[in-house]
């Protein structure tokens, strides 16, 4: 695991702008292809101060972009997948966030999908605050890599000529674009 | 020379018969595609009424498979396998099992869901059940998946990938038909 000099270059409270941000997965299929997908509604909160930063996000699972066709979102929304049903989003909660000098990022924390939590480890970069566009934004990237079984994402098939229909792995990216909190007066 | 399409799907704005006119169009010169359209006019299979008198819409498939040098079948996959209405149509075009027009006929499956997986698992299914009635099958599959965005405005495949795996598809079936056998262009 990569040390980073931790500076804390962000301070006070940041949300992330919800247009500006997305939740995206990455997983294998049929050996050869890539499905990619979002859960576009997302939600997240940076608190930056003196000791350190603590990130917290979610993720409506019934935002994911798979629209159509309703069999292919009815089974991904279903007790195989997400069981949507019992559990409507998906949380992280940061244990550890270093935002270094050279703009990379590592976040650890405990990532809640379906209910069963289990401690992630992610990499990225990050963008320190800044004039964009008439009002001050940041950036955080993260990508980090899960097995989608230890949540109880199971379903798969075995193909016919061979190997499995989904892998197990699945790449997560979370953009998110912070904007700093307007009445925060908290921090000095 | 001709290949009998067989779509599996009943449907008018059907995946599949969009497939068999993409394959029609990247047949090579001098083979022409037929598309058998009668599928919901077959009764579910029962010996009964089979023999010299079988209900026509048997007669014509038998017919049509008979006059025809390679079959390309086009399957949706429904429950993980091929529909009934086509399964059914195999039965009746299977019998009887050592005269049956299948028999030793180039046969090749292709197939499109609106799922990730293009249909393998009814395709697979599709070519055991033609092997078992005796056909001559190519051992490969072409999964169009994601149908709803898998052709271009002018009905060919927008993935070259895909577009190029079914014309090696079809030259290959056609290439199974012996010279000699090759029925007269219609």
């Amino acid at each position: 695991m990569p040390t980073i000099t931790a500076v804390q270059p962000l301070a006070g409270t940041y949300t992330a702008d919800p247009v500006h941000s997305s939740f995206a997965f990455a997983v294998r299929y049929m050996g050869v292809s890539t499905f990619r997908g979002t859960l576009g509604d997302v939600s997240a909160t940076l608190a930056a101060g003196p000791d350190g930063a603590a990130l917290e996000g979610s993720a409506e699972v019934a935002s994911i972009s798979i629209r159509t066709p309703e069999a292919f979102r009815d089974h991904v929304l279903s007790e195989e997948f997400f069981h949507v049903a019992e559990h409507p989003r998906i949380a992280f909660r940061s244990t550890r966030v270093e935002l270094a000098d050279d703009g990379r990022a590592l976040v650890e924390g405990e990532l809640t999908i379906k209910g069963i939590t289990l401690p992630v480890h992610a990499e990225g970069s990050w963008t320190p605050e800044a004039e964009l566009f008439g009002s001050r934004k940041a950036g955080l990237t993260l990508e980090a890599t899960v097995d989608r079984t230890a949540y109880g994402l199971n379903w798969n098939a075995d193909l016919p000529a061979g190997g499995k229909a989904l892998a197990d792995d699945v790449t997560l990216t979370v953009e998110l674009t912070l904007l700093p909190a307007a009445a925060d007066g908290e921090e000095a | 020379m001709r290949v009998l399409g067989l779509p599996g799907s009943l449907r008018r704005d059907s995946h599949n018969r969009a497939l068999l006119r993409a394959a029609a169009a990247a047949l090579p010169y001098g083979a022409e595609l037929v598309e058998w359209d009668r599928l919901a006019e077959l009764p579910a299979y029962d010996e009964d009424l089979d023999g010299a008198s079988a209900p026509e819409p048997v007669r014509a498939l038998r017919g049509a498979i008979a006059a025809a040098d390679a079959v390309l079948l086009a399957t949706p996959e429904y429950n993980a396998s091929l529909p009934g209405g086509l399964k059914n149509a195999l039965d009746w075009a299977s019998r009887p099992h050592a005269t049956n027009p299948l028999r030793g006929k180039p046969a090749a499956v292709v197939g499109a869901s609106t799922g990730l997986f293009g249909a393998v698992w009814a395709q697979a299914e599709a070519r055991k059940v033609l092997r078992t009635i005796g056909a001559h099958v190519l051992e490969r599959e072409l999964p169009v998946r994601q149908a709803d965005a898998a052709w271009a405005a002018d009905g060919t495949l927008r993935d070259p990938g895909l577009r190029a795996a079914l014309e090696e598809l079809v030259a290959e079936l056609v290439a199974q038909v012996e010279p000699a056998t090759v029925a007269e262009a219609a």
